[in-house]
């Protein structure tokens, strides 16, 4: 792809100037090396040191936020409440302005580019169908500005239309069509454009659990047959798991981790990314950084883990062996206090004797012990499986 | 202390008590409520109806001979009152005036409100508030001190800028008819997500006036016709600021006339309170179609 006039390196803007953590050198090296492969394979989206401060705010929404998106790849920004990621979403658009910082797609700079013309193309949480216009109509509106001819437009319309199973229902109208089928018509029409890049904000959060796990699997095997560089928000972690090339992690406006759903479960590199996909046990415990001493058995320590006499290692429930009674072996005796059974695995809530420390423990249904009940004594064991030490 | 029994009637326990009432309370019950039903109703129409059906008796019945004659309608009807000693040239030049000013009014008021209360919509929420603050202040203000207002602008605009040409008057019925036109656009701006229609259609490669004219104008006409037909009503009805303002209208027309036949005056005046309510009536029919096309489309997947 050659390259644009568009084409900048961030950090010989007078903006990236004022960027505070991301170092000119290193903003310079990583933006030559993305245009340098966004020309080869003509794709992908970098966001550098972007800072975004409401009006009328002091909090940043977004501090320092930096990502980097392969062609073709789907990337999940999953957190909670306030942490920035439709924030993020929406400023890849181009809906809301930037403080500092820059955008690149496939190696053109975006960041003073209107909506318009990013060629993006963005599905919203709230059914955004147009009211007036049917399900084609919907489709072609984004064809019909480029300039595409009737005969065409509905021909790609169509084929949209079947890419989401709605072929047949192309002549309704919004409010004919339950809320997975406008978010299905929702999804065609932003494909329709074929998009350089597709962002998808909460588009499930209004649908029922059904509707959701359903419609997210369309989603996902839509995205791969089209091959679309995807952003997707969310807050539901077993969405962000179910579809995810890579989850970016975020929180307080930037991402803590962003990895592939396996490494950022088994792998996480900060307390909040531990705690919040998934379960994880806060056991107090004594570390070297390399080695943690967990109920008297030593379990290794994943990279930037803390050392000291008094840490909190974050055991996942499943890395907990528990044994029906008390045990000679080392362990920590506790007390059962509840038992869930989740259909193929069950989850025991239980209590540490003497510390009263809180700790969960899940395996299959199968291993379950027998007799096993609320207030049975019982031995906890950790797995020497790497854990994160806080 | 006494006890609340009027309160305690409303209570959910007490609403429980009423339905399992026997049903011959029950049937005295409905009785009463038919009975102030109607009561109010009949109150109503005697209060609304009575005026008009005065002016008709008046424009059928000769207030000093006591003739009973259709002869003040067929002077309208047949654009000839010299039959009845009246010169209706007046009259004619007033209703043109003041069509002629509906539709400049209506031009004007869409086009300086719906830009408007859109961005600000989009925009700002504060800005909004501010909108409709000094959207309101018409309401407020009564008409002969608004004309103390406009008196020397339009003394300067007719001898500086344009003319005396009662047209002019549009600016100021722009005014008159903001608290009106106001609320019926708000109506429909309320009942769309316009943020949201905005920007997808931002995101989907839409220039600014393609977003206003391709996704919220088709959205919003509905409101902006509601807004439009309760304008006409307003400057069809207007007659303070026009004739303060010593410039020609249907009702200064219409006053002008009843001074040499009160007949074709109140006559007229009847058949534009009827296009008034008309308009008004219009508006519910349409809404109210429109309801039933959407509700007839609705198999709810």
């Amino acid at each position: 792809m050659p390259l644009t006039q568009h084409h900048v390196v961030p950090s010989e803007t007078p903006m990236q100037n004022n960027t505070a953590s991301v170092s000119k050198q290193s903003v310079t090296q990583a933006a030559q090396a993305v245009l340098a492969e966004s020309a080869e394979r003509g794709g992908g989206v970098q966001m550098f040191g972007i800072d975004k401060i409401y009006a009328g705010s002091t909090t940043k929404a977004l501090d320092n936020f930096n990502l980097e998106i392969k062609p073709g790849e789907m990337v999940v920004l999953l957190g909670g409440s306030g942490c920035g990621k439709s924030t993020a979403l929406r400023s890849l658009a181009g809906l809301e302005d930037i403080q500092h910082g820059r955008i690149l797609v496939g190696g053109q700079d975006m960041t003073s580019v209107p909506a318009n013309k990013r060629g993006m193309a963005m599905v919203f949480q709230a059914y955004s169908l147009f009211p007036h216009m049917s399900a084609l109509e919907n489709v072609e509106f984004g064809l019909e500005i480029r300039g595409i001819g009737r005969a065409e437009r509905k021909r790609v319309a169509m084929e949209k239309l079947e890419l989401v199973g709605l072929s047949d229902q192309a002549g309704k109208y919004t409010q004919q069509m339950s809320g997975g089928q406008q978010q299905r018509v929702a999804l065609a029409r932003a494909l329709a454009i074929n998009p350089r890049v597709l962002l998808l904000d909460e588009p499930l959060s209004a649908l029922d659990a059904k509707v959701r796990v359903q419609l997210r699997d369309e989603i996902r095997r839509i995205q791969l047959e089209a091959g679309t560089t995807t952003v997707f928000v969310t807050h539901d972690q077993e969405e962000a798991l179910a579809v995810a090339d890579r989850i970016g992690v975020m929180h307080h406006g930037r991402i803590e981790q962003i990895a592939d759903p396996t490494t950022l479960y088994r792998r996480p590199t900060t307390e909040y990314v531990a705690t919040f996909i998934g379960l994880s046990n806060k056991i107090p415990g004594s570390s070297n950084g390399t080695e943690a001493e967990v109920f008297g058995h030593r379990v290794p320590l994943l990279d930037g883990s803390a050392s000291g006499a008094a840490v909190n290692v974050l055991v996942r429930p499943e890395n907990i062996i528990l044994r029906a009674q008390a045990s000679d072996t080392p362990g920590a005796r506790a007390h059962v206090m509840m038992i869930h059974f989740l259909g193929s695995l069950v989850r025991v809530d239980t209590i540490v004797d003497h510390s009263g420390i809180p700790v969960t423990v899940q395996m299959p249904a199968s291993e379950l012990p027998t007799g096993l009940r609320n207030g049975s004594v019982v031995t906890l064991e950790p797995l020497p499986i790497p854990a994160l030490a806080a | 202390m006494a006890v609340n029994t009027t309160s305690a009637s409303h209570t959910p326990r007490a609403a429980t008590r009423q339905a399992g009432a026997p049903p011959q309370l029950r049937a005295i019950r409905v009785h009463q409520q038919r009975i102030i039903k109607t009561v109010i109703l009949t109150v109503t129409s005697l209060f609304l109806g009575i005026p008009p059906l005065s002016m008709l008796i008046f424009t059928l019945r000769h207030p000093l001979s006591g003739r009973w004659s259709l002869d003040p309608w067929k002077a309208i009807f047949t654009a000839d009152g010299s039959a009845l000693g009246a010169d209706l040239s007046t009259l004619w030049s007033g209703l043109g005036i003041s069509l002629g000013l509906c539709m400049a009014t209506v031009v004007i008021m869409l086009l300086l409100l719906v830009p408007v209360m859109v961005i600000a919509h989009i925009r700002s929420k504060r800005l909004e508030r501010i909108i409709e603050w000094v959207a309101t202040l018409p309401l407020t203000i009564p008409a002969i001190v608004l004309v103390v207002g406009l008196g020397p602008i339009y003394r300067w605009l007719s001898t500086d800028v344009l003319s005396s040409n009662p047209i002019w008057l549009c600016f100021a019925y722009a005014i008159l008819v903001m608290p009106y036109a106001f609320r019926a656009l708000t109506v429909g701006l309320n009942s769309i997500d316009v943020l949201t229609l905005c920007e997808t259609a931002r995101s989907l490669g839409a220039s600014w006036a393609r977003v206003f004219f391709r996704v919220l104008l088709p959205n919003l006409w509905q409101s902006m016709l509601s807004a439009s037909f309760i304008s006409i009503s307003v400057v069809l009805g207007e007659y303070t600021v026009a004739s303060l303002l010593g410039r020609m209208n249907l009702q200064v027309a219409l006053y002008q006339l009843g001074q040499s036949n009160s007949q074709i005056s109140t006559a007229m005046s009847l058949l534009a309170l009827l296009f008034g309510v008309l308009l008004l009536v219009s508006i519910d029919l349409i809404s109210g179609a429109m309801r039933r096309s959407k509700e007839n489309n609705q198999p709810c997947l």
